[in-house]
């Protein structure tokens, strides 16, 4: 098990960013304070991607600098890459507007 | 060169007519109709020292649209690192050369004004330009340079090319920079209102008074809203392909990272587009992400210089104003050297703090306002776009 840098920035995130590649299948500890939150790693993280620090449901806000970047449109497992597949912006939206 | 570096931090500028202090002292070919723009280029091979842009702007416009392209042009010559302008026109334009060097002319810098038909074409017109130009180049490098104060500055930031990186690094390091230049009197805009998306609440919160707060929300909505009338995703556009290679999910966790530029300081004003702020600090600029057109937009508004921070890399610059510009993480600093001036890297890898950072990026502001070459500079990007309002007809 290797050492790799992530970032956790807010205790209030489900989501924390890799500083450097982390390979699937590996377990890493994020850190805020004197809270550790223990992960496994499920799919390869790119630097600068985003993980899920713990399950988030379908339609559940997601939340990085302790505020709301979009929303989920599947349930997302703990240790799983959260980006534009499992990740929908809510704002901006005018192909959701109904006529 | 050995500046000083105390609390009362200082640079030596040229004090223009107006009472304003530019950091360059550039003469600028200003075309104000597209079918000028290339006779204004053949100047600037000819004659050193001047500059101009390239742009397809200047004819059929009409109401707002009009009067912004306007602005921007105007804005341009009455920026305060241009020592003095020519005009220049076709002469059946909407945007008459003679009502840009009026409203230049204001400033009481030199200006001329020529127009290619009253001189019977391309290479009379060169000769013409040229020849004004060369006396202008040469009464511009008379002026002295006086010792100016940081509260003679405004800076514009802005990003581009973000990557997951920027609202952890290189943002939050020029916010730093920005309320160290708020605290000398100076002025720090703030711009992109699409990628404040998301963010605006943060901002309003920060408001002087409740009339900006209010400004804050209405040109947040006024923004979302052009995409929801044309039934669009702003994903579609941004963020950008780029952003999201480099992990960025959607427009308001780019938004988070983006409003970190601004720093701490109180918000104090909210400017349109192009239109040069009225009181000092933090200034809020309305302008799309667009990377060129916001920094187009603020250096009409008065920058003498913009920090750029970017994740992808960029080579952006301005014929105007130096731009430096920052990488917010080191293995595309070292790979895009050649455009990039600054690393904030440093603070990803945990090597220095983001007040270390900014701290460097205001000496640098202080180096370049001194005459530093930026990367751009010298690589002569002379970048420029309007943010156009309204069609072409």
């Amino acid at each position: 098990m290797g050492d790799y840098k992530t970032l956790y920035l807010n205790e209030k995130d489900n989501v924390a960013v890799a500083l450097s590649e982390i390979p699937a299948k590996t377990s890493v500890t994020v850190r805020i304070k004197d809270k550790e939150i223990f992960v496994q790693i499920l799919d390869t993280i790119h630097f600068g991607h985003k993980f899920a620090v713990r399950p988030i449901p379908k339609n559940d806000d997601i939340v990085k600098y302790g505020e709301v970047i979009g929303a989920a449109v599947k349930d997302i497992e703990a240790g799983a890459h959260v980006h534009v597949h499992n990740l929908e912006g809510k704002r901006g939206r005018g192909d959701k507007i109904v006529q | 060169m050995t500046r000083l570096f105390n609390d009362n931090m200082q640079f030596y500028g040229y004090r223009r007519p107006d009472g304003r202090v530019g950091v360059r002292n550039h003469v600028l070919i200003l075309p104000t109709i597209t079918c000028a723009t290339q006779t204004a280029q053949r100047v600037t091979e000819l004659v050193s020292g001047t500059v101009t842009f390239i742009h397809q702007h200047g004819c059929a416009q009409v109401g707002d649209d009009y009067d912004q392209t306007f602005r921007t042009y105007a804005g341009m010559g009455k920026n305060p690192n241009v020592y003095g302008v020519i005009v220049l026109g076709l002469g059946c334009e909407t945007h008459q050369a003679n009502s840009v060097a009026a409203d230049i002319a204001m400033t009481n810098k030199p200006v001329e004004v020529v127009s290619i038909q009253e001189n019977g074409g391309t290479l009379q017109t060169i000769a013409e330009v040229a020849k004004i130009a060369t006396k202008m180049v040469q009464d511009a490098s008379m002026v002295p340079k006086e010792l100016c104060d940081f509260n003679e500055l405004i800076v514009g930031t802005e990003c581009g090319g973000s990557d997951a990186c920027s609202g952890l690094s290189a943002n939050p390091a020029v916010g730093k920079t920005s309320d160290l230049l708020v605290e000398q009197g100076g002025t720090a805009i703030l711009a992109e209102t699409t990628e404040l998306i998301g963010a605006e609440h943060l901002l309003a919160q920060r408001a002087a008074d409740d009339k900006v707060a209010k400004k804050a929300y209405e040109i947040i909505d006024a923004m979302e809203n052009r995409s929801i009338q044309m039934g669009v995703d702003i994903r579609t556009g941004n963020p950008s392909p780029g952003n999201i290679e480099g992990g960025l999910s959607s427009l308001e966790e780019k938004s988070l990272g983006a409003s970190t530029k601004s720093g701490t300081s109180r918000l104090e004003e909210i400017v349109d587009y192009a239109k040069i702020p009225k009181k000092k600090g933090l200034v809020w600029m309305d302008t799309p992400g667009h990377d060129i057109e916001q920094l187009t937009g603020m250096v009409a508004g008065g920058a003498q210089i913009v920090l750029f921070t970017s994740g992808r890399g960029t080579p952006t610059g301005s014929p105007i104003a130096p731009v430096i510009k920052i990488s917010t993480n080191t293995p595309m600093f070292e790979r895009m050297s050649e455009n990039m001036d600054l690393d904030a890297g440093q603070i990803v890898t945990g090597e220095e703090t983001v007040d270390e950072v900014g701290e460097r990026i205001i000496k640098e502001i202080q180096h370049v306002a001194n005459g530093k070459l930026t990367k751009s500079e010298i690589l002569k990007q002379h970048d420029f776009g309007i943010w156009r309002i309204g069609p072409t007809f």
